[in-house]
C-alpha cells in the first residue's frame, strides 16, 4: 500500500459529509433518481476498502492521520485491520444499495434530499466509529451516531410516536455514549495512551491495572446500550418508526452493531477475564432469549425482525463473552451473515409494505405471484438467517455451535440456549419470507406488483452475497474472517471454513443444526398456537411494566423535578433575579477582599488633560441623567450617553479597537433595549416607593464599589508581560498581521473565537425562539414576513 | 420615528454603513476593525433601515433569512479552520496566499476567510433577534 492510498482513507470518511452537503441540491433537479448518482459515494468508497483486502489478510495494519489539536494529543486519526476492513466495506456495500432503495422507497417524498442528507451523515459517521483510532475521535463518531440516528428515527417527526422514538433511542444510546466517554478517559489516565494501535500494543496493562472494573463496566455500558442489550432493548423495536431503509441501514446491519464492534475492539484489553467471561455471556443469552420469545410475538414484519436484530446482538455478545477462540470465529461469521441477511429482509419487509399497503402479517398471503423476484430474495435471505446450506448463515451456525459446545466453562447452557434461540428464529425468517408470498392471496389494501429496481436491488445484491461468500469459503476465511479474528484475538489466527462438513460421523454441530432445524420446523408448524401462548403467559402484571414503560416514568421524573426546581427558584418577576444576581455579584467581589482584609491601597491620582476631565464629566452627567429621568425610555438613552463616553476614554488611552466595539455594542444595546421595552408594555414611568428604590440603589453602589475595588486591586499587582510580548513579537512573522487584538481572536486563539461564534449563533436561535413563544402571531397579520421566514 | 426626512436618508445611510462595515472588516488584520466590529456596525445599519422603513423591507434586501446568514457564518469560519489538514498541519494552522493582481499586493487567508464567518455570525445573530423584537412592534 502507498501512503497515497492510505491517506484516500481520510476522504473516504470526509466523502459521505460532501455527499451529505450536495444531496439535497441534486435531489431537487433530479428527484428520486438521484440515487444512481449518489449511490456511487459508497460504490467508491467500497471499492478504495477492498483494496486493504489482501495487504491486511497478510497480517499489516495502516494507520491515517492528521493531526488536530496536538497539545492535548486529539488527533485526526484512523487505524484499519482486519475487523475495521469488515466493518467499513459492510458500510459502504450495504450503503450503495441503501441509498438506491432509498431512492425507490421514498420516491415523490417532499423531504426526500434531507432524507439522503441524513443517511449519507450517519454513514460517514459510521465509517469515522469503526475506523477511529484516537480515543476521541472515535467517541465523537460514536455521538454522531446516535445523534444521527435521532434525525433518521425521528424523520416523520409530525407523528408523536416517531418523536418519542427518536427521543428514546437518543437518551439511551447518546447516554450509554457518556459512560462510554468517561471509560475512555479512564483509560487514558491508566495507560497513558490515547490511540487504540497504541492500546493494543500492550493489551494487558488496562486487565493488570487497579481500575479494571470500573473501566469495564464503563465500556459495556456504551456498548451495551447501543447493541440494544438487555435491559436497554426496549429502544430497538421503537426504533421501526423510521422509514425501512433506517430499519434495514442503521438499526440492523450497521449502527446496532457498533456496541459489538466496540466489544471486539476492546477484545485483547479486557477479554479473557472472569468478569468478562461471566457478565457478556449472561447478558447476551438472556437478551437473545427475550428477544426471540418476543419476536415470535409480533404481527408486525419490522417488529418481528427488529426482536431477532436484538436477539442476534444478543447471540453475538454471548459468543464474544466465552473469549474462546472458535466461538469468536463464530461471532465474527455470524455478524457477516446477519449484516446481509437482516439488511435483505428489511428491504423485503419495507418493498411489501410498500406495494401492498401493509407489513401485519396475518393480513397478507399469495404475493407469490405478484412479486416473485421478491419473493425468491426473501427466501434466499430467510434461508441464510435460518442456517440452511448452502448459505454463510449455514457456516456461521456450524461454527458458533462448535465455539458453544467447546466453550471453556458452561458449554452446555450456551449450546441450548443458542439452539433454542436460532430455532426461534427460523421459525420468524420462515414467517417473514413464506408467509406474505404463500397461500391463498389475500386482499391488501394496495394491488400489489412487483417494485422498480431500485427496492429489490439490495435485498438480490445482499441475499445473493451471502450465497457467494459460502462458495469461496477458503477465500472468505482466509482475506475476510481470518484477519478480522485475528484483531480480536490479538495474534494472527488462520480461519479454513467448510461449505459440507469435513466428516458427518460425531460432528457436534452437525447434530445440533439438525436438532435445531427440526425444533425450528415444529415450532413454524404451530406458529398461532406458539404465539398464543406467548401472548397468555406475558399478560399480566410482567408486561405492564417492562424497561420501555420504566424509560417513561424515568423520564417523567426528570421534567417534574425539573418543573419543581424552577418553580421553586423563578417566581417569575424580573426584578428579584436582578436583585439576586447583583447581590450574589456583590458578595463575589466584596467578600476576599472583606476576609483578607486586602483592600487596595489608594491609588496615586495621575495627572488628566482638561478634555479627559470632561469626557469623565460626561459619564457622570449620563449617569445623572439616568437617575433623574422620568420615563424609562429617556433612563435607557441616557445610559447609553455613560457608554459612549467609555468608548471615547478607551479611544483616549489608546485601545482604539476597543472603543469602537463599546461604540458599536452601545448603540446595539440601547436600539434593542428601547425595543425590548416597547414590547414589555410597561408603564413609561417607575412606581417603586422611595424605600425600594433605596434597597436597589445600594444593591447597585455595592456592585460598583466591589468591581471598581476589584479593577484597582488587579491593576496594583506586577504585571506579568509574557503573553504581551510573546504577542507583540509573533503577531507580525507568524501571524502576518499587525493589529495584535484581531491576530489573537482570529488566529492565535481562533477555537476560541470559533466556540464564540458558535454560541452567539446558539444564543440567537434560542432569542428567536423564546419572541416567537411569548407572542403568538396574530391571523391577519401581514403574512408577507412569514413567508419570507418560512422560505428561509 | 418614521418622519419623510429619517426614511428618504435611511436608505443611503445604511448603504454606506454596510459598506464602512465591510472596509472594517476587510482591514482588521492590520488595522483596528475585523469581523467582530464589522459585523456590529452592519446590524446597526440593519437595524436604522428597520426603524425608518419597516420590518419586511429589511427582510426583501437581505434576501435569506437573518439565521441563515448566521448559520452560513458559522459554517465559513468552520471551513476555513480545515485547509492546514490538507498540508498535514494542526486544525486551524493558518494558510496564506499572496500574489500580484494588478500591481497590488493581494494576501489572500485562511484567517480573513474566519473573520468573514464571525462577521456573518454577528450580523445574522443580532439583526434576527433586533427584527424579531421590531416586528411586533410594527404589526
Amino acid at each position: 500500500m502507498t501512503q497515497v492510498a492510505i491517506d484516500t482513507t481520510l476522504l473516504a470518511i470526509l466523502a459521505p459529509f460532501l455527499a451529505a452537503a450536495i444531496a439535497p441540491i441534486l435531489t431537487r433537479y433530479l428527484k428520486h433518481n438521484a440515487a444512481w448518482l449518489l449511490a456511487l459515494v459508497p460504490a467508491w468508497i467500497f471499492w478504495h476498502f477492498t483494496g486493504f483486502i489482501a495487504p491486511v489478510s497478510e497480517g499489516q495494519s495502516f494507520i491515517a492521520a492528521r493531526s488536530w489539536a496536538p497539545i492535548y494529543r486529539v488527533d485526526f486519526s484512523f487505524y484499519i485491520d482486519g475487523l475495521a476492513t469488515v466493518f467499513a466495506l459492510l458500510i459502504s456495500g450495504i450503503g450503495t444499495f441503501i441509498i438506491l432503495y432509498a431512492g425507490g422507497y421514498m420516491k415523490g417524498h417532499a423531504q426526500q434530499g434531507r432524507f439522503f442528507s441524513f443517511l449519507f451523515l450517519f454513514m460517514g459517521a459510521m465509517l469515522g466509529l469503526v475506523l477511529g483510532n484516537n480515543l476521541f475521535t472515535l467517541f465523537i463518531f460514536w455521538e454522531l451516531t446516535s445523534i444521527t440516528s435521532f434525525l433518521l428515527i425521528g424523520f416523520n417527526h409530525l407523528k408523536a410516536k416517531s418523536r418519542r422514538a427518536a427521543i428514546q433511542a437518543l437518551v439511551v444510546t447518546g447516554g450509554g455514549g457518556l459512560i462510554l466517554l468517561a471509560g475512555f478517559v479512564m483509560i487514558i489516565s491508566v495507560t497513558g495512551e490515547v490511540s487504540m494501535s497504541e492500546l493494543l500494543k500492550s493489551p494487558d496493562v488496562i486487565r493488570n491495572s487497579g481500575y479494571f472494573v470500573p473501566i469495564f463496566f464503563l465500556i459495556l455500558g456504551g456498548a451495551f446500550t447501543k447493541s440494544a442489550q438487555f435491559p436497554f432493548h426496549f429502544w430497538l423495536p421503537n426504533a421501526m418508526e423510521a422509514p425501512t431503509p433506517v430499519s434495514a441501514f442503521l438499526h440492523s446491519a450497521t449502527m446496532v452493531k457498533a456496541g459489538v464492534y466496540l466489544l471486539m475492539r476492546m477484545h485483547p484489553m479486557l477479554g479473557g477475564t472472569d468478569l468478562w467471561m461471566t457478565v457478556l455471556p449472561v447478558f447476551g443469552g438472556a437478551t437473545l432469549l427475550v428477544g426471540t420469545i418476543l419476536a415470535v410475538r409480533q404481527t408486525d414484519l419490522k417488529l418481528m425482525l427488529a426482536y431477532t436484530t436484538v436477539a442476534s446482538l444478543g447471540l453475538l455478545v454471548m459468543l464474544i463473552g466465552t473469549s474462546y477462540e472458535r466461538a469468536l470465529e463464530g461471532a465474527v461469521l455470524y455478524l457477516i451473515a446477519h449484516s446481509l441477511f437482516k439488511g435483505a429482509l428489511f428491504m423485503v419487509a419495507g418493498t411489501i409494505d410498500h406495494e401492498a399497503g401493509t407489513r401485519d402479517v396475518t393480513k397478507l398471503g399469495g404475493l407469490r405471484g405478484a412479486m416473485p423476484l421478491t419473493f425468491l430474495f426473501a427466501c434466499l435471505a430467510a434461508l441464510s438467517m435460518s442456517g440452511l446450506p448452502p448459505f454463510i448463515g449455514f457456516i456461521a451456525k456450524e461454527v458458533l455451535y462448535y465455539g458453544t459446545s467447546g466453550a471453556p466453562s458452561a458449554a452446555a447452557l450456551l449450546t441450548v440456549t443458542a439452539v433454542v434461540g436460532n430455532a426461534l428464529m427460523l421459525v420468524i425468517a420462515a414467517a417473514v419470507a413464506l408467509k406474505p408470498f404463500l397461500g391463498p392471496k389475500v386482499e391488501t389494501p394496495k394491488a400489489a406488483h412487483e417494485g422498480p429496481v431500485m427496492l429489490w436491488a439490495g435485498a438480490a445484491f445482499l441475499s445473493i452475497t451471502g450465497l457467494v461468500l459460502a462458495f469461496t469459503t477458503h477465500w472468505t476465511g482466509a482475506q475476510l474472517i481470518g484477519p478480522m479474528l485475528s484483531s480480536l484475538t490479538g495474534t494472527p489466527t488462520e480461519v479454513e471454513l467448510h461449505l459440507v462438513p469435513p466428516y458427518f460421523i460425531g460432528n457436534v454441530a452437525l447434530m445440533l443444526s439438525i436438532a435445531t432445524v427440526a425444533l425450528g420446523v415444529v415450532l413454524f408448524w404451530q406458529l398461532d398456537r406458539l404465539r398464543a401462548l406467548i401472548a397468555g403467559i406475558l399478560v399480566g402484571p410482567l408486561m405492564n411494566w417492562g424497561p420501555d414503560k420504566g424509560f417513561d416514568q424515568v423520564i417523567a421524573a426528570i421534567v417534574s423535578f425539573a418543573a419543581a426546581a424552577t418553580r421553586f427558584l423563578q417566581n417569575g418577576k424580573m426584578q428579584t433575579y436582578m436583585a439576586l444576581t447583583f447581590v450574589v455579584t456583590a458578595i463575589a467581589v466584596l467578600l476576599p477582599g472583606y476576609l483578607s482584609n486586602g483592600w487596595p491601597a489608594v491609588p496615586k491620582m495621575p495627572h488628566y488633560h482638561f478634555y479627559e476631565w470632561g469626557i469623565f464629566l460626561i459619564a457622570i452627567m449620563g449617569l445623572g441623567a439616568v437617575l433623574i429621568a422620568k420615563t424609562r425610555l429617556t433612563a435607557i438613552v441616557s445610559l447609553g450617553i455613560q457608554g459612549f463616553a467609555v468608548a471615547i476614554i478607551f479611544m483616549l488611552f489608546g485601545a482604539p479597537d476597543l472603543a469602537f466595539t463599546q461604540l458599536m455594542v452601545e448603540t446595539l444595546s440601547v436600539v434593542i433595549l428601547a425595543l425590548v421595552m416597547t414590547r414589555l408594555k410597561l408603564t413609561p414611568r417607575d412606581h417603586r416607593s422611595g424605600a425600594a428604590a433605596l434597597v436597589t440603589g445600594v444593591i447597585a453602589v455595592a456592585v460598583g464599589l466591589g468591581l471598581a475595588l476589584t479593577i484597582i486591586a488587579i491593576t496594583q499587582q506586577p504585571f506579568d508581560r509574557t503573553l504581551s510580548d510573546f504577542f507583540t513579537e509573533y503577531s507580525r512573522s507568524i501571524a502576518h498581521g499587525r493589529n495584535i487584538v484581531n491576530v489573537i481572536l482570529v488566529d492565535f486563539r481562533g477555537i476560541d473565537t470559533l466556540g464564540e461564534i458558535a454560541v452567539v449563533t446558539l444564543a440567537g436561535l434560542c432569542v428567536l425562539a423564546l419572541i416567537r413563544v411569548r407572542t403568538p402571531r396574530p391571523k391577519d397579520a401581514d403574512p408577507a414576513p412569514l413567508k419570507n421566514e418560512e422560505a428561509a | 420615528m418614521r418622519t419623510v426626512i429619517f426614511r428618504t436618508v435611511a436608505p443611503y445611510l445604511t448603504a454606506l454603513m454596510v459598506l464602512f462595515s465591510i472596509f472594517v472588516l476587510l482591514r482588521g488584520h492590520n488595522e483596528p476593525g475585523g469581523g467582530f466590529i464589522g459585523g456590529l456596525i452592519a446590524a446597526s445599519a440593519l437595524a436604522i433601515f428597520g426603524i425608518a422603513c419597516g420590518v419586511a423591507s429589511v427582510r426583501r434586501a437581505i434576501v435569506f433569512h437573518p439565521m441563515s446568514i448566521a448559520g452560513f457564518g458559522l459554517l465559513l469560519g468552520a471551513v476555513s479552520a480545515l485547509p492546514s489538514l490538507f498540508k498535514k498541519q494542526p486544525f486551524m494552522t493558518s494558510q496564506w496566499l499572496e500574489f500580484k493582481f494588478f500591481d497590488v499586493n493581494v494576501a489572500l487567508s485562511t484567517p480573513l476567510f474566519f473573520d468573514i464567518g464571525v462577521y456573518l455570525v454577528v450580523v445574522g445573530a443580532i439583526s434576527s433577534i433586533a427584527l424579531a423584537l421590531e416586528e411586533r412592534e410594527s404589526d
